[in-house]
């Protein structure tokens, strides 16, 4: 079982439809015994970095966080739940992250539309099973303003943006985030999704 | 490189698509979600539900062809039609959509637009607007499927939804609509130039000539369209074949 965190920070609805869709079990969920069960954690998130933070804190989900991080259990960040895996944010107000990941989010710097909103490829940096169904130059579909700062190290694909080499997969060891949303990135984002479920299987 | 998106529009009443001649493998006959999945195997880049029903018993069935279509679709699905208020805004998005779309409700109660952003994220708030030039051809936005002109100036109007929080415009011409003749181009200009925020331009489209001028014209998003693909004039990777041959980038599933 896959425990999509419930923090009350956008749809989750969607996220739970496309693991159904490749045979994962998920539950939503934010009860401390069900996310010690999981063999593998989903953080979703829409919303606002600051946000984000306050509601895992209200929730009380640092800790077990911390915990199931350090236990190796698979955690998968999705857009704002991949930001909030960096140490700082600066959306809205300067935020203290979880700091699984090294980096900070801040606005991206361009002169173009932002949101980036819609399709665009992602280009590979560094080998990770998480690619095994995908093909670099895939699209897969983006919605945010705000970007991580990388170590080079722990991205594992790129998409370019208004003059911007934007983090697209980022990860290291058990944690792994995706800036753009593989439950509605089409096939792609369910080839995605099915190596994740093997990750955690 | 940021793919320009084309967008099929569904209108639909008492749960049934409106207009749409009947496509083969179809199981149940004007079923939305039916009509949304071809679509998302052509390549559509998103879904636009929009619910024309008039009255608000029938608003439920709505909800269960979101959910129905959040089920089946791995593309963004966006819901317009009758949302007033915040809790409406909720209800659609805890059905599945990703994205709502407000028009006449941003018009009469602008706050709405900041209220949702603040609340859900200006990802998901589009703002519909319906633009038509007036007597002296100054552009303007109308309401009520273009019968009343509010005496908003579409510019100012466009950038004051981007300053509320809007996340995308989109902009149909009440002049283009409906002719088949092409996109407004002059009035989508306008408004692209005049906001930072994506624009999908939409009203008029009656060719695959028309989707191509659209973008090499304007700097416009994405492209909303109905009845061309509704009607079988054309599928969305005819679309985008002829799109690509002319270097305007384009997402395609076969690589």
């Amino acid at each position: 079982m896959v425990v999509i965190i419930d923090y009350n920070i956008g749809n989750v609805r969607s996220v739970l439809n496309a693991c159904d869709r490749v045979g994962i079990n998920a539950v939503i969920s934010r009860d401390e015994e069900i996310i010690k069960q999981a063999k593998g954690i989903i953080l979703p998130g829409v919303g606002s970095f600051n946000v984000a933070m306050e509601n895992l804190e209200k929730y009380n989900l640092i800790d077990i966080l911390n915990e199931r991080k350090q236990a190796g259990i698979p955690i998968l960040g999705i857009c704002l739940g991949m930001q909030v895996l960096l140490e700082k944010g600066y959306e809205v107000k300067e935020t203290k992250g979880l700091g699984y990941l090294k980096g900070n989010v801040d606005l991206i710097k361009t002169d173009k539309k932002l949101p980036h909103m819609g399709w665009n490829e992602l280009y590979f940096n560094k080998n990770n099973s998480i690619l095994k169904y995908i093909k670099e130059f895939d699209d897969v579909y983006f919605v945010h303003s705000y970007m991580a700062d990388f170590k080079d190290e722990e991205v594992i694909c790129y998409t370019e943006y208004g003059g911007q080499k934007i983090p697209a997969i980022v990860g290291k060891n058990n944690v792994l985030g995706c800036q753009f949303h593989p439950e509605k990135s089409g096939e792609v984002g369910q080839n995605i999704l099915k190596a994740w479920k093997e990750i955690v299987e | 490189m940021l793919k320009k998106r084309i967008i099929p529009c569904l209108d639909i009443k008492n749960g049934k698509v409106v207009k749409g001649i009947n496509f083969e493998g179809l199981t149940n006959i004007g079923d939305p979600v039916e009509y949304a999945k071809i679509y998302e195997k052509q390549c559509a880049d998103e879904i636009v539900f929009l619910d024309i029903t008039a009255s608000f018993e029938e608003r439920e069935i709505i909800k269960d062809i979101i959910e129905e279509g959040a089920k089946e679709l791995r593309i963004p699905l966006t819901v317009g039609g009758g949302i007033r208020t915040l809790e409406d805004f909720r209800n659609i998005l805890k059905s599945g959509a990703d994205k709502v779309s407000i028009n006449s409700a941003a018009v009469n109660n602008p706050d709405l637009i900041k209220e949702a952003s603040n609340e859900f994220g200006s990802q998901c708030v589009v703002v519909a607007i319906d633009g038509k030039r007036d007597e002296q051809g100054n552009f303007k936005v109308y309401i009520k499927g273009g019968r009343e002109n509010t005496g908003l100036d579409l510019i100012e109007w466009a950038r004051k939804c981007e300053e509320l929080g809007a996340g995308e415009i989109l902009l149909t011409s009440m002049d283009a609509d409906g002719t088949k003749k092409g996109y407004d181009i002059e009035m989508t200009k306008e408004v692209v130039q005049n906001v930072g925020i994506p624009v999908i331009a939409s009203g008029g489209c009656g060719s695959i000539k028309d989707i191509v001028d659209v973008f090499q014209e304007t700097n416009c998003d994405a492209a909303l369209v109905a009845s061309l693909f509704h009607y079988k004039e054309a599928t969305i990777d005819e679309v985008k074949q002829e799109l690509a041959k002319n270097n305007i980038s384009v997402r395609s599933i076969a690589k």
